[in-house]
């Protein structure tokens, strides 16, 4: 960390109370923080390259999702975090189908802002090469021999299942929704319902308790989400 | 009649008082000016006219309504300069005519409009028939009215011009818009000066009367209108300057106390009877009342007897006096009339003379001679039958009414009675004796009269006579009687068994009457009961509708008040609905307050009578009836029942309304109670956590020196812990404000039950921390059609609320199975359960609150919200408390998709 110099995190939201906040979370975890109040104060401050932003939706000069795409337009790799708040999970999958990498909704914990982080900003050093094996708790996937285990004990995963949690490692702490998973498995428009069968399946072969799934999330009205490893 | 006058009305008559309030109540109202001439031609509408024209000249808004000119020079130059109405065309069988358009009238709403011709009659198809009714309604309107009319067009005047010209005139005016004119003027012209206009060709004559008219204009004649005309005139004046005294107390030469009743019957004459009584009654100042008797032979009266004494009672209604009509008592008709003229002080009676045979009176009596002979003190006017003019009857032709069909069944039971009595008798006769016999025959006799009335008695009266004598009397087997004594027995035998039978009959047929009236007075109790126990306006509609329907055999609509108009609210029968041109006239009645329709005044053209209803509060809506086919709806009897039963309708209708209206209030402070406790469980329970999350900040910044480790810690749990159960209240009144708007749309898709209870209970780890959990899903259950997000806040509500009301060391339970077509899912927990006094309000909103338990932390909004998700997305919710212990348990009711079989995970594999 010393040589390096720190990353930067882009805050961009209206209520100073949140961003005080951010500032002192973020900075306790050693980033260095930007901050726009606004969507013009955010797109110039891209020219100070942040390593990721975190955005909240609600601006009072642009609508957030123009912002998103705003965003994305000209750094089309630069990690998003949205803010957004509960019910609104439309809004949630939108903002992600623009682009966004994850969101956090308000009110949140900083543990958890700082694993979406995590997340994010080690998925965009995975997209330069798959880590062969990933483990989280007792699950392991070796991605190379395509070998599930869930302890010492092979799990049989049928194709479908496991190209699923294949796509769930291979983004693991991020969410995904509905839509990207179908599209990539089945590479057409498919009912949600299909899905939920798979990860119902999935879930009875690697999880110890089904009902309260260690490993796959749900994440109500959006997609799921594989644990990270801690 | 001076004598007569006492103290008291020395004193401001209280009548006299309102009529004269009334008439300056109308301020609202219009003022009505009469140009009053004796016969055609003598100057009205030129006199009008020019009145007018001095109006004008103050700056009166005067406009010509319409003004008959009849093509003279004079008066069309009279009318240069006015604003004259264009008429309305109307078309009546093929000709276009043109007359008053009152609506325009109305529109255009002037000072002042003239209105030629009162006793015009309208074409039919126009608002009202008469165009007296049309400036009636012009004067409700506030709109001045100058009017002419000529002395033979008024009512009571009638059969007086009748009989001194010759000619009865059918368009006549009632009296009583002569009594609410504000003003009279008599234009008079001597005879000779009105003959000898009529030579020079300045009276209108239409050309088909020519001749009659000839007759029309002889100076004796003439000279008999006009002192008729002036007399009519200076009555009218005498009577307003009299009631100008009576209102001021001043003492006058009015007579007291006087009362006319006149009595009306099938006659034809009856009528005339009571325009006379109409002119007695304006010369004494009198009120007057028509009086008619049912009798036993009103019965009996074909419906041609009984439209004539609607007529008459109607016309007396229309000509003010009061029409009454009462259930023989007596035997004798005078007795009734004498009855009724003391028990209601008359001092007059008005009565017909007879125009019987003298047989007849012999027989029957004759109630004139009854009548003088017992009135003592009170007056008869017996009216001479040829001094009145029978007039046609102007009711419209109705099919000749069925009379009674002739049974036949009364006579052969008659034969057969005597024919049995004949047996008796002759099985009895050897044992009992001659004497007996007739007493059988009598038996059978009085048996007929009581059971099938008079003519079947006679029948076996004549029957029993000729058996007796045939039978009985020697020579027996011949129609001869030797015997002198037996001869004396035989004629003591008729005489009685007619009198037996004649009595008989008579109780049978009062019997029938009464049982009659008697079935009516229950019917109105049913119906007064029926209404009593009436809950809803529907209910009491559909009771009043029915009931008036079934008693007068009519079709019935209800119509009440909306929206600022009125519509049908009921019928009888139920599907009965009105058409538009209906719907007007039920409209004109309730704006006005009074009859419209079919058979009535105004718009008489509708199919449908429409009539207001009113209680003492005003008007509450219009009652509307029709019946099929021809004829008057109603006869005068069924006139008082349909009040009766208006009234009672109404009466119901407006207990229903003050009902609600007490119901609303009630409501309203029960919400007004609601919000209050409301507003103070919210600011509890939005207060209480910012309260602890303040202090606890607080006592960090300002006591961190002091405090060790372990209390700070402890602060900080407080804080979040505090701040999440803030978080979790605003998310549910947002949620309950969502439910409240009707803006929760679920989004619904197929779902894992197993998902979403996993889902909820990730979010409620932490306030179940300290519980057990035990989920127990079947594994092959189906798919349910929910919106994943609510039914999670479903869960996370109702395991939220587990937390709360079961210790922490206890067991909740979630499970889940398939019961036939539906998917089951209970939430348990062991704490004490649900009082069994709150099981059914416990998904009330707000129902804690209403309670004042502060106890608990929340609003009790949770259960309300899981009720209004779940019902949202067509499932059920139900609290209960365990059968096997202590606890309560909350049970998901939702419906399996048809479509989910396919998805089985079974074919996912």
């Amino acid at each position: 960390m010393n040589t390096t110099p720190a990353p930067k995190i882009l805050v961009v939201d209206d209520e100073p109370p949140i961003r005080k906040l951010l500032r002192m979370g973020l900075s306790s975890q050693g980033y260095d923080v930007l901050e726009a109040s606004d969507g013009k104060g955010a797109i110039e401050l891209l020219a100070k390259k942040p390593a990721l932003v975190i955005l909240d939706l609600g601006l009072p000069d642009i609508d957030g999702h123009d912002l998103l795409r705003r965003i994305r337009h000209r750094q089309e790799a630069l990690p998003i975090i949205v803010l957004s708040s509960r019910g609104d999970e439309a809004g949630k999958v939108a903002a992600l189908d623009l682009g966004a990498d994850d969101y956090v909704t308000k009110p949140f914990g900083m543990d958890e802002l700082f694993a979406r982080i995590r997340a994010a900003m080690r998925h965009q050093l995975q997209e330069h090469g798959e880590r062969p094996l990933f483990q989280v708790g007792d699950l392991r996937v070796d991605l190379v021999r395509r070998i599930v285990k869930v302890g010492d004990k092979e799990v049989r995963l049928s194709p479908k299942e496991y190209d699923l949690l294949r796509l769930l490692v291979q983004h693991a702490g991020k969410v995904l929704t509905h839509r990207f998973l179908i599209q990539e498995l089945w590479n057409e428009p498919a009912d949600p319902q299909y899905l939920r069968v798979y990860v119902r399946q999935l879930r009875r072969k690697i999880e110890a308790d089904p009902e309260r799934p260690q490993y796959i999330m749900t994440e109500l009205g959006v997609g799921y989400r594989l644990r990270a490893p801690d | 009649m001076a004598g007569q006058r006492s103290d008291k009305e020395q004193r401001p008559s209280p009548e006299a008082l309102l009529a004269e309030m009334r008439r300056e109540e109308r301020g609202g109202s219009g003022r009505l000016k009469i140009f009053v001439g004796a016969a055609p031609g003598v100057g009205k509408t030129y006199e009008m006219l020019q009145t007018a024209r001095a109006k004008r000249k103050e700056g009166v808004d005067v406009i010509v309504g319409v003004v008959e000119t009849h093509g003279r020079k004079e008066t069309e130059a009279l009318l240069e300069g006015f604003e004259v109405l264009p008429r309305k065309p109307t078309i009546y069988v093929n000709r276009i005519l043109s007359e008053f358009d009152i609506d325009a009238a109305l529109k255009r709403r002037p000072s002042l409009i003239l209105v030629d011709e009162l006793a015009h009659t309208n074409v039919p198809g126009s608002r009202h028939p008469k165009r007296y009714l049309d400036v009636e309604e012009l004067l409700q309107a506030g709109i001045d009215v100058y009017t002419t009319l000529n002395i033979q067009h008024i009512e009571s005047l009638n059969d007086v011009v009748a009989q001194i010209t010759h000619v009865r005139v059918r368009e006549t005016v009632p009296d009583s818009i002569l009594d609410r004119a504000d003003a009279i003027e008599l234009v008079d012209l001597t005879p000779d000066d009105l003959i000898q206009r009529l030579k020079e060709g300045k009276v209108y004559v239409p050309k088909q009367a020519e001749r009659a008219l000839k007759n029309y204009f002889s100076p004796a004649n003439l000279t008999a209108l006009r002192e008729l005309a002036l007399r009519q005139t200076a009555e009218r004046v005498d009577e307003q300057l009299l009631e100008h005294m009576r209102a001021r107390a001043i003492s006058g030469p009015w007579a007291a106390g006087e009362r006319i009743l006149v009595c009306v019957s099938e006659d034809p004459r009856s009528a005339g009877l009571v325009r006379y009584a109409k002119r007695l009654s304006d010369r004494l100042r009198a009120p007057w009342t028509a009086l008619c008797i049912e009798t036993r032979r009103s019965l009996q009266l074909t419906e041609k007897e009984r439209d004539r004494i609607a007529e008459a009672m109607r016309l007396a209604e229309r000509l003010d006096g009061e029409a009454i009509t009462i259930p023989s008592a007596t035997r004798r008709i005078a007795d009734d009339v004498i009855a009724f003229a003391h028990a209601n002080n008359a001092t007059h009676i008005v009565i017909g003379k007879s125009t019987r045979s003298r047989w007849f009176e012999i027989l029957h009596g004759s109630v004139v001679h009854d009548l003088v002979r017992r009135a003592g003190n009170i007056s008869v006017h017996v009216i001479a039958g040829d001094e009145l003019v029978s007039e046609p009857s102007t009711a419209k032709d109705v099919a000749p009414a069925a009379s009674r069909p002739f049974d036949l069944i009364p006579y052969i039971v008659a034969v057969l009675a005597v024919a049995v009595a004949l047996g008796i008798s002759l099985l009895v006769q050897p044992v009992f004796g001659l004497e007996n016999v007739d007493l059988i025959f009598l038996t059978a006799i009085v048996g007929v009269a009581v059971r099938y009335g008079l003519w079947p008695s006679l029948l076996a009266t004549v029957l029993a006579s000729l058996s007796y004598n045939f039978f009985f009397l020697p020579p027996i087997y011949t129609f001869t009687i030797t015997d002198p004594t037996n001869i004396a027995a035989f004629l003591v035998f008729m005489l009685l068994s007619i009198v037996v039978s004649n009595l008989a009959a008579r109780g049978q047929s009062q019997v029938a009457t009464t049982r009659e009236r008697v079935r009516s007075v229950e019917s109105l109790y049913a119906f007064s009961r029926k209404l009593a126990s009436a809950g809803t306006l529907d209910d009491v509609l559909w009771a009043t509708a029915h009931q008036i329907a079934s008693m007068l055999k009519v079709r019935v609509v209800l119509l009440l008040p909306e929206d600022g108009t009125i519509t049908v609210k009921a019928g009888y029968p139920p599907e009965d609905t009105i058409e538009e041109a209906d719907l007007a006239a039920a409209k004109w009645t309730w704006e006005n307050n009074r009859i419209a329709g079919r058979d009535s005044d105004t718009l008489p053209g509708a199919k449908w009578l429409f009539l207001p209803m009113r209680t003492g509060r005003g008007a509450i809506g219009v009652l509307g009836i029709t019946k099929d086919g021809p004829g008057p709806l109603l006869r005068p009897g069924h006139r008082r029942l349909l009040d009766a039963l208006t009234d009672q309708g109404g009466l119901a209708i407006e207990r229903v309304h003050l009902v609600e209206d007490i119901d609303r209030v009630r409501r309203t402070a029960e919400t007004e109670r609601l919000r209050s406790a409301l507003l103070t469980s919210i600011s509890h329970d939005l207060r209480t956590p910012l309260a602890a999350v303040l202090g606890a900040a607080g006592a960090l910044r300002d006591l961190s020196k002091s405090l060790d480790q372990a209390s700070k810690s402890d602060l900080l749990a407080t804080i979040i812990d505090e701040s999440e159960r803030l978080n979790r209240f605003i998310a549910n009144l947002l949620d309950m404000t969502k439910l409240e708007s009707g803006a929760v749309s679920p989004n619904v898709a197929l779902h894992d039950v197993s998902e979403i209870v996993g889902s909820a209970l990730e979010r409620t780890s932490k306030i179940l921390g300290k519980h057990r959990i035990e989920v127990e899903i079947n594994a092959d259950l189906p798919m349910i059609m929910v919106d994943a997000v609510l039914f999670e806040q479903v869960l996370f509500n109702l395991l939220d609320n587990a937390s709360k009301y079961a210790a922490g060391d206890t067991t909740i339970t979630v499970r889940s199975w398939r019961d036939r077509e539906t998917v089951c899912l209970q939430v348990m927990d062991e704490g004490e359960g649900i009082p069994p006094a709150d099981l059914a309000h416990i998904f009330d909103k707000f129902y804690r609150a209403r309670k004042g338990d502060q106890v608990r932390a929340g609003t009790g909004l949770g259960l309300a919200i899981s009720r209004g998700f779940i019902e949202a997305m067509h499932g059920q919710i139900a609290a209960a408390n365990r059968p096997d212990r202590s606890g309560a348990v909350f049970t998901i009711t939702l419906p399996i998709p048809k479509t989910t079989e396919k998805l089985l995970p079974a074919t996912a594999s």
